[in-house]
């Protein structure tokens, strides 16, 4: 079983005209998602990154420059990550399928990771 | 905490629509009125927010105090970002903190709720126009979105926004304020937001298209805030509770207006034994309330006609000598001809359908129902009752010509069926 880093970007422009009410209940939806992987077993964990305030570090002549914000340039921002094991990607790309994160029109970016 | 720990703190139902009152009501006062549309769009990122950690990091074991630290994080940075509004950023971020501070100490009462109660009334301020004060009500003050609300008026969604925007600038234009009207300003303030909780009450028990005969989230909502303004000596008038009883009454009966079929049961059919006793009981207890004061407001009325159906033990034993007296009333007070035709049904029950129908011909005359369904249908009950049934089934079929809600139109159709088969009994729809 390999693991596979799934890469919630967030650029979501449906949520601005959500009502909070619907926003309550994709919330649900994702918990919903990630506890049915969780017992298939197959949810090794998740993380929510902050919004703002990371850094890009970039070194030219041996000097560290340090810019603001995580999306100097992207427009997308990466909001989070789960961490799931599958078999291979087809298996992963399934686990993905029914992710509600899709249908806010969200994109997902499923990487696998190299074991140690 | 990782998403995949069994910890899970329930998501209470509602409580982001609570929490959108609430945070858009102590941001207005903050930031003030002028700034309303900034305020909501803080309480939105905040929510964004929350929909993006919670479902990954696990919902926070106080989400109402993580949503304000958030709203309060996301308020300094627009405060930054705003040249108007910098010279009053110090202040406004000792404010947020305090409060912060009252919400961590507050056990069990809100310390806000006094926030809501002014948006109401802000809501409802002379500079905004009538027709927008419900729609302003339910998006700032209950949590709805411009669709929703859209959908709850069969609104075109881009009108709504835009209505809500210009709503908006006139309270900036008006120099509105937040505090509490006082005196002449405050009662005249209190008889508009009577009139925006009874039309959002009323668009929520009417129905005028779709499966759903009452889209109960509107009635939920203005029994909710009726409630609300009883609470406050300031806002807690006889009048106000009258409305309130209305209200309840009136909410005593949704489980029974419609069958698991969709189909609709007319009060006369519907089964009294499963009326919401609790609700009806606190209908009692405001109406009681609504008769301490000198007033007497079409609500005070409105609300004994619908209480006396509320005690009645079936629709052939009601206090129907009562029931006439009170639309006597009302319509002196309103000369409304949907008063008069209320009216019409219950003198059928008191003094038969010839007289009621003579009665009708009088509210016939204005012309003003010809494009109102009930009107059509009351006629076609009471001619079906007099035993003229070609003229019934046309009067059904204009009215099922008019009727938007699909339930009406197939309790119509069986009334039709009803004709056909000569099968009529004294049992019609009511028209309230």
């Amino acid at each position: 079983m390999a693991k596979y880093m799934v890469i919630l970007h967030d650029s979501m422009p449906a949520l601005r005209k959500m009502s909070p009410d619907d926003m309550q209940k994709v919330i649900a939806k994702y918990k919903a998602w990630s506890a049915k992987l969780g017992q298939a077993g197959r949810l090794v964990g998740g993380e929510k990154l902050f919004d703002e305030g990371g850094k890009h570090l970039t070194k030219t002549n041996g000097k560290m420059a340090v810019k603001d914000g995580p999306y100097a340039e992207a427009k997308e921002v990466v909001g989070g990550y789960f961490l799931i094991e599958a078999k291979d990607y087809t298996e992963a790309t399934k686990l993905c399928e029914d992710c509600p994160h899709l249908e806010l029109g969200g994109r997902i970016e499923l990487r696998q990771v190299e074991p140690t | 905490m990782a998403a995949s720990s069994d910890e899970v703190t329930p998501l209470v139902e509602r409580l982001f629509r609570d929490e959108a009152g609430r945070l858009i009501a102590l941001l207005t006062r903050l930031l003030g009125p002028a700034h309303l549309a900034l305020a909501e769009d803080v309480t939105q990122e905040a929510f964004i927010a929350a929909l993006g950690s919670w479902p990954r990091a696990g919902v926070p074991r106080r989400p109402s105090a993580w949503l304000l630290q958030v709203a309060r994080r996301k308020a300094l940075d627009a405060l930054r970002r705003d040249r108007a509004l910098a010279d009053r950023l110090p202040a406004i971020a000792a404010e947020l903190e305090d409060v912060e501070r009252r919400d961590d100490a507050g056990a069990g009462e809100d310390p806000f709720d006094d926030d809501r109660l002014r948006m109401i009334l802000l809501c409802c301020h002379p500079a905004v126009s009538g027709d927008s004060r419900v729609a302003l009500t339910l998006k700032v003050v209950s949590g709805f979105s411009v669709s929703e609300v859209a959908r709850a008026f069969l609104a075109d969604e881009k009108a709504v926004a835009q209505r809500l925007v210009r709503a908006k600038r006139a309270l900036r234009d008006a120099g509105a304020t937040f505090e509490m009207p006082e005196g002449a300003a405050r009662d005249a303030r209190l008889d508009a937001v009577h009139s925006v909780l009874y039309l959002m009450f009323n668009e929520g028990h009417t129905a005028h298209d779709g499966e759903s005969l009452l889209r109960r989230d509107l009635c939920v909502e203005a029994l909710r805030l009726a409630e609300r303004l009883t609470r406050s000596e300031s806002t807690g008038t006889p009048t106000t509770r009258a409305l309130a009883a209305l209200f309840c009454f009136h909410a005593s009966r949704f489980d029974e207006r419609m069958d698991q079929k969709g189909h609709v049961a007319t009060l006369a059919r519907q089964d009294r034994s499963r009326w919401d006793v609790a609700l009806i009981s606190r209908g009692f207890e405001h109406l009681a309330l609504a008769g301490t004061g000198e007033a007497l407001s079409t609500f005070h009325v409105e609300a004994e006609i619908a209480s006396l159906h509320a005690i009645a033990p079936s629709w052939a034993a009601t206090d129907w000598a009562r029931i006439v007296e009170c639309y006597d009333r009302l319509l002196m007070i309103t000369g409304s001809p949907v008063v008069a035709l209320n009216r019409v049904v219950a003198v059928r029950e008191l003094r038969g359908a010839a007289n009621a129908l003579v009665e009708l011909r009088e509210v016939e005359r204005s012309g003003a129902l010809d494009r109102y369904h009930l009107f059509h249908a009351v006629r076609a009950e009471l001619l079906g009752a007099l035993g003229w049934s070609d003229e019934a089934a046309r009067a059904w079929i204009r009215a099922r010509e008019l009727a938007k809600s699909n339930p009406v139109q197939r309790h119509i159709a069986q009334r039709l069926d009803a004709l056909a088969s000569n099968d009529v009994d004294s049992e019609g729809i009511h028209p309230s």
